[in-house]
């Protein structure tokens, strides 16, 4: 086929600078230089010279800064090798807005392609030509990610998509009612099910009952709903749970009647709060904001796909998530992310097989959230990053999502005979078994797989916004009945949910497609991004027709609602899939697990007493300085937090823009009132390696506190919980996960909070070749929304005027298991901290405080304890503190004065009151501990006995890393 | 007479709600119009008096900035845009809005100068920013929007391709706002007061006219006081809506 290939220059050149640095990272010095080019590849066989001449000056490149060549090609002209190029483009059917838009843009100007495709050159320059085996290096390890992309060492042509070929009507059948349990197995290991014997007997089961084969589409949407991913199986479970104490006694055996029901969901019944709208139900959880709207709330993970291409994985993320909240008929108007990294100063060496370097992770990740929730105009507000060596292999990606909608404005309601409409992306062959996939360990060899590239997609948040205004419109005129996303599985997922109660019939030749050449059932799994369902009567079809066509989204109207509690899937009318809805929700055999927990090996730790010359400045500079503590400034600024014009507390505050926030406050466009809401989380994998029962209390008070600290009412309080965990099947990891549920229901309880929605991503372990399992610590993500009742009475965290008097409310104990102490120096205690005693009511207190307008400044103590905070609210005020340990509430444990300024106990704020106020507020926190331990000055000294420090010095400290970690920082 | 504002939407453009909140609390009434509609009716621009072009990411920017929304805006209905232009009324271009703008001819005078040709491009640092800034208007502009401007305005801006490149010196009459310190100063502002490292510090850029604006920052997101970085600092002021009510008192003196 004959294209143009045109080159766009920029003018004057200029130097890829972190590819160079990258490269130079991984050991490829002798290269002194890049230069990037972009490349277009348009074919249509009229396409005349002026047509191309019209492109590259109109479309393609801009004249005042770059340069545009084009030439005439062949895709038959055998290709040269260059030992100074390297060409990358993404692989055929891996989305391409680009390409896409070029076609466009073409016909805007009366020129028709029928193919175009982008690329990029990289020209290195080196003094002498690079080796072979170095080039190809250079490409996987820095320019070009296979999963998605390919390269080539030299000049490439297009990778235009294919023409189909083959049948594509080709239905597979599998007798199973013939196979043995062994036989069973080995088909569920060719179809990369992920389905145990228990659940494929089942299957069989059923297919003997029917007396007839089943068809490959049938077992791939049973073992799509039956996926851990979408079915929750382990946290359905029965479990036989063991507890074994320090001497390997068994000290407690348990019946578990099923994570989820034992011990979250427990927890909202036991708090009964009449302003919860929707638990577990919907795709989020839903409370009431104020009389005229409800706010919902939900948070995913995206951990599998983004290991392997880091931008598509957190990319599709951040969409996912947002369209869970679309599809409880809700604006989105905030994204949250919480990331999980290995170090970022990692050996290369170090790294292993089959993984990507984490800044390689990292970058990609950060890159693919803001992509998206910037495209989308929704701000990205919360979030931290967490890094630990046990994320190496194995990123974590929780993205959350808040959406705002008109009471009683979400209705879920499918009627017989309304019709089955998919709106939005167009059907390819991306995302296939993204459910099982994410069920599964990741190994050394995930990476080079098919399995993969399938299962990893690009996303288009343009198409979602677009897709959101129709949606909106259409639930504001009232046009459908019921509505959900298409996530993981696909339309066999969403289809299937939402004719749960009816039943439907789907036919498969009326999907619009993004190509030719999908097998039915591929059709029906694919899990190709931005696509939602709707139920729509008849009578309204046209509607959303107009509504559609206004907003330049495809629209398909694919079945209809049946009533016959069948789910029928038709290709030109044959069936594919006939399947009872019984079978695929009601009959998954329920797993029976087993789990035990022992503690953790006797960890050697020092009394603090004990270490000679520990200096306590140089342990506050240190802290400051682990990137788990320090400024995060590049990673959030690259990230939209104003759109929207609603945010009130922003991620930075203080009076150099840049101390960490507590938590955001939102103040909603729409909303009549002042009235808000404050978003935080609460995360620390470090103590859940010690014990995972107090991980969860502490990762629930530290997003009461957060929420808290910016005027958030914890009577309105909900939270969601995500447990990343390691493989589910091996007792111990299930062991500390049930641990983790045990102390999510202690600590929800205490503080009389409700869950409202959660998630929980499982198998996240490396199986290395010769078999070693590398799984992530256990990870449990507590995200936390609050109504803040006037956003102008919100607080941050700065120190705000000399004069000032500071106090600290809870009470400092001897809890050092996981803390900065015991990781930088191994002093302290192996006592993780706990619940404090003043539960909710302290927190209600210290809200009243803020309400009553007697708290300039408040700061939540976590990593790092006193010390770390009050160095964090002189750094972001720029002024000094000065602090009397003595004065301190501690417990009688408590002996040295170290413990005091570094210890993690949970349930502590540092609060600013004006001298004048200092009466009402202790008045107001009566009964709590609380204590007046110093005074904001004007000195510019963080003075903590023994700490003198002035704040440049702090401040240097605290931005270190962030200096590193931005492009063109090295590490 | 309250002006009418239209407010441009368009696949991708994200901030049509705060521009049309922005113009309402100036006093303008506003309406979120989609292209499509003015595609397919292009005369109604003739029932407004002010156009705001807001930011977002159209169509994906995927073929550079603003780039397929300018060949929109310079194509279909690109005489009804110019003769609105011509006639006096006041254009206001935002973010994705003044990258369009600027690509679609319809401010002349910077994008193509007597040697060459201005443009917006990949901010100087690399990649997308979010941070507040302060603009200084330029009081020898005529811009119809920023001339009688009381005081500086702090506002954020959320870019990545935000850079005025421009191969000649572009026209102190032309420079509407520029990006100054925080206390004001002009001289030598660097990273991150000017955020993106356009040429001579400049924020925004008008026609000869005065009539059509095009600015990289968000006025819309300082309508009121709470949405000020340091407004728990008791810090105030430097509002974005004075710009967004000169430019509805400038409409609401052209009368119909």
């Amino acid at each position: 086929m004959r294209y143009a290939r045109i080159e766009v220059t920029p003018d004057p050149l200029v130097s890829a600078t972190s590819l160079r640095q990258t490269a130079h990272e991984v050991g490829i010095t002798a290269l002194d230089d890049l230069h990037h080019h972009k490349l277009f590849f348009v074919a249509h066989p009229d396409l005349s010279d002026d047509d191309v001449d019209t492109l590259c000056r109109e479309v393609l490149s801009d004249p005042v800064i770059e340069t545009v060549t084009w030439r005439w090609r062949d895709t038959a002209e055998a290709l040269r090798d260059a030992d100074d190029r390297v060409e990358v483009q993404v692989l055929p059917g891996v989305t391409d807005r680009t390409a896409a838009e070029v076609r466009r843009a073409a016909e805007q100007l009366g020129i028709d392609l029928t193919h175009s495709a982008t690329g990029h050159r990289y020209d290195l320059v080196s003094p002498t030509p690079l080796h072979e085996t170095t080039r190809h290096e250079l490409a996987k390890r820095v320019l070009c990610n296979e999963v998605v992309e390919r390269y080539r060492l030299g000049e490439d042509h297009p990778a235009f998509i294919g023409e189909a070929d083959g049948d594509t009507s080709l239905v597979e059948r599998f007798d199973l009612a013939g196979l043995d349990d062994d036989g069973l197995v080995a088909l569920g290991q060719e179809r990369q099910l992920a389905l145990n014997i228990d659940e494929l007997g089942v299957l069989r089961d059923f297919a003997r009952h029917q007396g007839r084969a089943l068809t490959d589409a049938e077992l791939e949407m049973v073992a799509q709903t039956w996926s851990e991913h979408c079915y929750h199986k382990t946290f359905r479970a029965e479990i036989s749970y063991r507890e074994y104490d320090d001497a390997g006694e068994l000290v407690r055996t348990e019946t578990v009647d099923g994570l989820l029901k034992q011990y979250i969901r427990a927890a909202t019944e036991a708090c009964s709060k009449d302003w919860i709208v929707s638990a577990f139900v919907d795709n989020a959880g839903i409370i009431e904001f104020d009389d005229e709207f409800v706010v919902s709330f939900k948070a995913e993970t995206h951990n599998h796909p983004s290991a392997l291409e880091p931008f598509g994985g957190a990319n599709t993320g951040v969409g996912g998530v947002i369209r869970d909240v679309i599809g409880v008929s809700a604006k989105p108007i905030a994204v949250t992310d919480v990331l999980c990294f290995g170090p970022q100063d990692l050996p290369f060496d170090a790294l292993p097989e089959g993984t990507l370097h984490p800044r390689r992770v990292q970058a990609g990740v950060v890159a693919g959230v803001g992509d998206y929730g910037n495209k989308m105009g929704v701000p990205t507000v919360n979030g931290t990053v967490v890094y630990h060596p046990g994320y190496v292999a194995n990123p974590l990606v929780y993205c959350g999502c808040v959406g705002l909608a008109p009471k009683n404005s979400h209705v879920t309601n499918p009627h017989i005979g309304d019709r089955i409409v998919v709106l939005g992306g167009l059907t390819g062959r991306d995302g296939l078994r993204g459910a099982t996939f994410s069920s599964r360990d990741l190994g050394s060899e995930s990476s080079g797989t098919d399995i993969a590239s399938t299962a990893v997609q690009i996303g288009d948040p343009i198409v979602e916004k677009d897709v959101m205004e129709v949606i909106l419109a259409a639930r504001d005129q009232g046009l459908y009945n019921a509505i959900t996303d298409c996530g993981a599985g696909g339309l066999s997922s969403a289809i299937g949910e939402m004719a749960s109660g009816l039943g439907a019939h789907v036919e498969l030749h009326n999907v619009g497609l993004k190509y030719a050449g999908l097998l039915p059932w591929e059709i029906w799994l694919s899990e190709a991004q931005e696509r939602m369902v709707l139920s729509v009567s008849p009578d309204k079809l046209d509607q959303v027709r107009v509504l559609c066509e206004h907003y330049g989204v495809h629209c398909d109207v694919v079945g209809e609602m049946t009533g016959t509690g069948r789910m029928l899937v038709t290709y030109g009318g044959d069936p594919v899939v006939d399947l009872p809805m019984d079978l695929l929700h009601e009959g998954h055999p329920r797993m029976r697990l087993e789990a035990e927990w022992r503690p953790p090996r006797e960890v050697s730790v020092k009394q603090v007493e004990d270490v000679p010359d520990l200096d306590a400045s140089d342990l506050l500079l240190r802290f400051l300085a682990d990137p788990n503590v320090a400024s995060k400034e590049y990673i959030v600024r690259s990230y939209d937090h104003e759109v929207q014009g609603g945010t009130v507390v922003k991620p930075f505050t203080g009076a150099h823009n840049h101390g960490p926030s507590d938590a955001a406050v939102l103040r909603p466009l729409g909303t009549k009132g002042l009235r808000g809401i404050a978003l935080g989380n609460g995360i620390n994998p470090h103590y859940g390696e010690l014990d995972p029962y107090a991980m969860a209390l502490s990762a629930v008070d530290e997003a009461v506190r957060n929420v808290v600290a910016v005027g958030g009412d914890p009577d309105r309080l909900a939270i969601l919980d995500n447990f990343c965990w390691g493989n589910p099947r091996l007792p111990d990891r299930l062991g500390s996960l049930v641990r983790a549920a045990q102390g999510c229901w202690a600590a929800a309880t205490a503080f009389d909070l409700p869950f409202i929605s959660g998630k929980d991503s499982l198998n996240n372990e490396y199986v290395a070749a010769d078999g070693t399992r590398r799984p992530i610590p256990g990870t449990l993500l507590i995200s936390a929304l609050a109504i803040v009742p006037d956003v102008t009475l919100a607080v941050t965290m700065d120190a705000k005027a000399a004069g000032n008097l500071i106090y600290i409310v809870g009470e400092t104990k001897n809890e050092f298991g996981g803390s900065l102490m015991m990781q930088h120096i191994g002093a302290g205690n192996a006592v993780v901290p706990g619940l404090a005693e003043g539960g909710v009511g302290v927190a209600r207190a210290l809200h009243r405080a803020i309400t009553g307008q007697l708290v300039r400044a408040c700061h939540d103590l976590s990593e790092g304890g006193l010390a770390v905070a009050a160095a964090e609210m002189a750094i972001a005020g720029a002024l000094g503190l000065r602090i009397d340990p003595g004065k301190v509430p501690v417990s009688d444990d408590v002996s040295h004065p170290l413990e005091i300024l570094f210890s993690e106990s949970n349930g502590r704020w540092l609060v600013e009151v004006a001298p004048e106020q200092a009466g009402a507020f202790e008045a107001a926190l009566s009964g709590y501990p609380v204590a007046q331990c110093g005074e904001v000055t004007e000195g510019g000294r963080l003075e903590l006995s023994p700490i003198d420090l002035p704040i440049d010095r702090l401040d240097t400290a605290w931005q270190r890393f962030n200096r590193l970690n931005t492009p063109g920082g090295t590490l | 007479m309250t002006p009418r504002a239209l407010i441009l939407h368009a696949s991708g453009i994200n901030r049509d709600h705060e521009a049309a909140w922005a113009c309402e609390r100036a006093g303008a009434r506003p309406d979120i119009v989609h292209i499509s509609a003015l595609r397919n009716d292009p005369r109604m621009l003739g029932d407004y008096q002010l156009l705001v072009v807001a930011g977002g990411f159209s169509y994906g920017d995927a073929l550079g900035a603003g780039k397929r929304l300018a060949l929109e805006l310079s194509g279909s209905f690109g005489d009804a845009l110019h003769s609105f232009a011509d006639e006096g009324r006041p254009i206001l271009g935002i973010c994705n809005g003044f990258q369009a703008l600027i690509k679609s001819g319809l401010l002349p005078e910077v994008q193509r100068n007597l040697t060459g040709g201005a443009t917006l491009t990949h901010n100087a640092g690399g990649h997308f920013e979010c941070r507040w800034v302060t603009l200084v208007p330029n009081e020898s502009s005529p811009c119809v929007f920023t001339r009688e401007l009381a005081e500086p305005i702090d506002c954020p801006i959320a870019h990545g391709e935000g850079r005025l490149a421009s191969t000649a010196e572009i026209d102190d009459r032309y420079i509407a706002l520029r990006y100054a310190d925080p206390d004001r100063s002009l001289n030598d502002t660097k990273y991150p007061a000017n955020p993106n490292g356009s040429v001579q510090n400049i924020a925004g850029v008008c026609n000869e006219r005065g009539n059509v604006l095009g600015l990289m920052p968000h006025p819309e997101d300082h309508i009121v006081p709470w949405q000020h970085p340091r407004w728990t600092r008791g810090e105030g002021g430097r509002l974005g809506l004075p710009l967004f009510e000169a430019g509805v008192r400038y409409a609401a003196g052209l009368g119909r």
